[in-house]
């Protein structure tokens, strides 16, 4: 059986490894005829016009903000429903309401990008004036929205993991309830928020339609959340599903795009990998 | 001895008025963050049905799309979810689960371990367009796999694994050690106490871990793309019993042309129609009847109860090619006229009310697992 | 709790998990995509290729099966011209459409894998720049549609004044066609003189709808797409009449048909010549040049002539393989000279 296991958990290692080879070999190919120095330093990114720059700047910058704005909403929320549907909520509204907010993980993101540019950013532009019609805080919020049931329900479930007998102690020196939620249950359960966290982080990241729609995807080094941007994916898939021919470099861009976008991931994991070994309780 | 200071510990401690009140207030602060959630999901619903409720009909369900807006439906498209997600689940749901279950339970602490762990970590994060990549590079042209249905639910498999992976690691590690040992204790080997005493309680975890990732893999549009989904598909993979049917028989290349001319096959034909052959001559076949007829030839006739009966059969459908619903719903809102986009809407609905069956489906079954639960 | 349920579920997962090993090896082993459906099953033609040509295609195959009663299956895909062409040269499927002609690095492809094809321009769609109906502008020349748009405007033109003091004091936004796509390598060979030669900092969208729905709430908005879009909104939206010399020329079925509209282009079909020797695929491809120009109004496209049909009609029944455009992006192009050109790649003629 040990076997078995192992064959089904070595799976995900063959997994990487197949995403890594096909993103890497023809990451290779453009990286022979683009600089590395350039891919990393130059902050335009037109490798579809004449004058074509390779900097992969403008693309990260634009991920990083709507995934912040989104994580800025999904955090929060999610978080803090999870501990009320948890903690405060009777069982029968638990259990009504957790599987429907798992909707929202359901709707289709075509759906949200319109959401985002005909409901959200009207309603963002009475708010602030001069905002753009296209921008990323919009495209972020729904983005958010569409991630609370992954950290919610998640974190809920990790909530619901922690024994009884904790709260039963914590009840017994005179906590109250919010007390309990928050300094005894959450920190046994934290390594299950995180995990939930970059989850949904994950997914922000790697969103595509909501920012293709409502995002602007004009390339720029993005400052602020009110800017029009575009994400590395929203690229990817603009180049996959474009009239590109395949194998020139224009579409070999796609490639050193995903590693990038991999290599972040990466870098994500590693911090939330050393997040979750420090605050992981025993119990 | 020192002095200790005696205290009433009947009296109310200190500042428990305001901790009282917030313990209160939270309430209202859960509720209102539960409310913003279940209020984007009752505007989108509402938004969706105001485009779309008007096109949910049983034309819409049982139509293929159409370039007519008025006449499109999603017929080959919700059959092509379903049977890409049946495929789906077939394979993430015990590949994640057992990888969880090892990861969790029987992992050694060494390298591979920690390999495999670092591996399922940033898959999660991998976004599903690099998936899509993946799939079109090692399934469709590496292993000339095709763009199936196989293909498909496999890419999505793979897409949703992490998130399965992640969920069982999580309720597996939220079972007491207590029971492990007490099953061990008595005798149990590791598995019997993983099958019998840790796995029951892990399940309602597991549960919410498949349902979410099978909800995002339903909607998910751009791998599938990748991978080679179509939009225009007027046909459904399985067959009903007096659909026509047509096929070249013996061995022909690429293009259809007998490779030895002199081959005949019997071609038996339970409900009667037509062979046509290479030359041209047409061949009427009454029902029952069996011709001899040369490789190449074009028959055509209607399909037998059997003829439907096998192409139900998984390792038929699995070789066809498919669309599924997101597809459609991507094509119908980049279309120019309004009312493909009311068509999108109603799909919307229809994958939504998808989800919402899954989940309930999700629901009795966590609801029953959890009510096992005591410790 | 229940051994039971689990008992119940743990083989069938098992069940579940062989079973689709079994049919992955399976498929594995089996023919490879190309070969599919070649000696039994329903005869199949895959069409894949430009989501801008699958409207035409779409109606095409919907038409073309309901005359057949089903006994033939047409499939359309829309992954690009780009990841079309890649599936075509390998094979995989029986007809490409291309919204610009088949390039160089895949000619090269499709040279390779032995995979001659019919190139048959299927029908015009006219290129339409939109502004918002509020803007007092009616017609612009090829000239300023250059200053607005040449890669030395950027950052530099902001306001439609900078442009030509003529023009309304406003703000510039600027919103055109994704610079994947067939329809910005157009523009911009149309209009600036080079493919892909642009200023950056405008609002590309993949979604024509999205590019309607900024041009429609930005008074100083100015956009491009295809005629179909221009069509569906007019009453959000006002197309420009577009000057290239012959005085301004409005966008509309007449001036595109009869090429006087500068920014019209063709869109493609390409036939895999060795399959349409099958004589399910060469019944759809005839069905499709003999139906195109009843068929490219319905879906908002203009017809090409009538002898044009005629003569592709007559290549396609001939398998008469290559391409009139060697390669590259051809902007103005006459049908009539086009017909005349010779063909590049037509390889050896394939067996009868």
């Amino acid at each position: 059986m040990e076997g078995v296991l192992f064959l089904a958990a070595a799976v995900a290692i063959a997994v990487l490894v197949g995403i890594v080879y096909v993103v890497l070999s023809e990451s290779v190919k453009f990286f022979a005829a683009v600089p590395i120095g350039d891919f990393l330093t130059d902050t335009r990114w037109t490798p579809l016009f004449e004058d074509a720059h390779y900097g992969i700047a403008p693309l990260l910058s634009g991920t990083f903000m709507s995934t912040l704005v989104a994580l800025a909403v999904a955090v929060p929320l999610g978080l803090l429903t999870a501990i009320y549907l948890s903690e405060f909520a009777d069982a029968r509204s638990r259990e009504t309401i957790k599987p429907t907010l798992e909707l929202l993980a359901g709707v289709p993101t075509v759906v949200y990008g319109y959401f985002a540019l005909l409901m959200v950013t009207p309603l963002l532009q009475r708010l602030i004036p001069g905002l753009p019609g296209f921008n990323l805080l919009s495209a972020g919020i729904v983005m958010g929205l569409m991630i609370i049931p992954y950290i919610a329900s998640l974190s809920e479930d990790a909530l619901r993991a922690v024994p009884n007998n904790l709260r039963d102690g914590s009840y017994a020196m005179g906590a109250t309830k919010l007390e309990t939620a928050f300094r005894v249950v959450l920190p046994a359960a934290v390594s299950g928020v995180v995990g939930a966290v970059v989850l949904g982080m994950s997914r922000a990241v790697g969103e595509t339609m909501i920012v293709v729609i409502a995002g602007g995807q004009q390339p720029q080094i993005v400052t602020s959340p009110t800017q029009q941007g575009a994400t590395v994916t929203a690229f990817i898939a603009q180049v996959a599903l474009g009239d590109l021919p395949f194998g020139t470099l224009e579409y070999q861009s796609i490639f050193a795009a995903g590693l990038a976008l991999l290599l972040l991931t990466l870098v994500f994991n590693l911090v939330a990998f050393a997040l979750h070994r420090r605050y992981r309780e025993a119990y | 001895m020192a002095n200790v200071e005696a205290r009433d510990l009947t009296a109310r401690p200190p500042g428990l008025r305001r901790r009282r009140f917030l313990d209160a207030s939270f309430l209202v602060w859960g509720a209102v963050a539960t409310l913003v959630g279940l209020g984007t999901l009752a505007a989108l619903v509402l938004g969706l049905w105001a485009d779309g409720g008007s096109r949910l009909n049983a034309q819409f369900f049982f139509s293929f799309p159409s370039s007519n807006p008025a006449m499109a439906g999603i017929l080959s498209s919700w059959v092509g979810s379903l049977l890409v997600i049946l495929t789906t689940a077939a394979i993430a749901i015990p590949l994640g689960a057992l990888a969880g279950i090892y990861l969790e339970e029987y992992a050694p602490k060494n390298r591979v371990t920690s390999a495999i762990e670092i591996a399922v970590n940033n898959l999660a994060g991998v976004p599903s367009i690099l998936y899509g990549l993946l799939a079109l590079g090692l399934f469709v042209q590496a292993l000339a796999m095709g763009q199936t249905i196989l293909v498909a639910g496999l890419t999505l498999a793979l897409l949703i694994l992490p998130v399965i992976i992640v969920a069982t690691r999580e309720a597996v590690r939220g079972v007491p050690h207590d029971i492990r040992q007490a099953a061990l204790a008595l005798g149990a080997t590791k598995w019997r106490t993983t099958q019998d005493h840790v796995l029951p309680y892990a399940l309602p975890g597991m549960v919410t871990g498949v349902i979410i990732g099978l909800s995002r893999a339903i909607g998910e549009t751009a791998p599938l793309i990748l991978v080679g989904g179509l939009t225009f598909v007027a046909f459904l993979p399985v067959h009903a019993p007096g659909e026509p049917l047509s096929y070249t028989v013996g061995r022909v290349d690429e293009y259809g042309a007998a490779i030895d001319p002199d081959e005949m096959v019997a071609v038996h034909l339970a409900r009667g129609g037509a062979v046509h052959t290479p030359e041209g001559a047409e061949l009427a076949v009454a029902p029952g009847a069996t011709v001899e007829a040369p490789a190449g030839s074009l028959v055509e006739t209607t399909a037998t109860f059997a003829d439907a009966a096998q192409s139900w059969a998984p390792w038929h459908w699995l070789g066809e090619a498919f669309t599924v619903m997101p597809i459609q719903m991507f094509n119908w809102t980049s279309r120019p006229e309004e009312a493909f986009r009311d068509a999108a809407a109603a799909a919307g609905l229809v994958l939504l009310a998808i989800t919402l069956l899954m989940n309930g489906v999700a629901i009795w079954l966590r609801a029953r697992l959890r009510r096992k639960i005591r410790w | 709790m229940d051994k039971m349920v689990l008992k119940r579920v743990a083989p069938a997962f098992a069940a579940a998990l062989a079973l689709a090993f079994a049919a992955g090896g399976l498929s594995a082993c089996g023919p490879g995509g190309g070969q599919k459906a070649k000696s039994s099953g329903v005869q199949t033609v895959r069409v894949d290729g430009s989501s801008t040509v699958f409207p035409l295609s779409e109606a095409a195959a919907e038409q073309f099966m309901a005359e057949n009663s089903g006994r033939v299956r047409v499939t359309v895909g829309e992954s690009g011209t780009g990841g079309g062409f890649a599936k075509f040269c390998r094979g995989e499927t029986e007809v490409q459409d291309a919204s610009r002609p088949i390039l160089e690095t895949e000619m090269a492809t499709c040279r390779a894998a032995d995979i001659p094809y019919v190139e048959i321009p299927i029908a015009f769609d006219g290129l339409t720049v939109v502004v918002h109906p509020s803007n007092p502008l009616n017609s612009v020349t090829i000239a300023q549609l250059k200053r607005v748009w040449e890669p030395q405007a950027e950052g530099q033109i902001m306001n439609w004044r900078q442009a030509n003091p003529a023009w309304p004091n406003m703000p510039l936004q600027l919103f055109g066609a994704g610079t994947a796509s067939g329809t910005f390598d157009f523009f911009t060979e149309a209009v600036v003189g080079t493919a892909k030669s642009s200023r950056t900092d405008f609002t590309p969208t993949e979604d024509d709808n999205v590019t309607v729905q900024g041009v429609a709430t930005n008074p100083g908005a100015m956009g491009f797409f295809g005629i179909a879009y221009y069509e569906q909104n007019k009453q959000r939206l006002k197309a420009l009449a577009i000057d290239a010399g012959a005085g301004p020329i409005a966008p509309n079925a007449d001036t595109v048909a009869a090429g006087t509209y500068p920014l019209a282009r063709p869109m493609f079909l390409y036939a895999n010549a060795n399959a349409l020797r099958r004589p399910a695929v060469q019944q759809f491809v005839q069905f499709y040049v003999a139906n195109a120009a009843r068929i490219a109004p319905q879906v908002g496209y203009i017809p090409l002539p009538a002898s044009a049909y005629e003569t592709y009609a007559a290549r396609v029944r001939d398998r008469t393989a290559g391409t009139a455009f060697g390669g590259h992006q051809d902007v103005g192009a006459n049908i009539a000279e086009v017909l005349a050109r010779p063909l590049a790649e037509a390889g050896a003629p394939p067996a009868p």
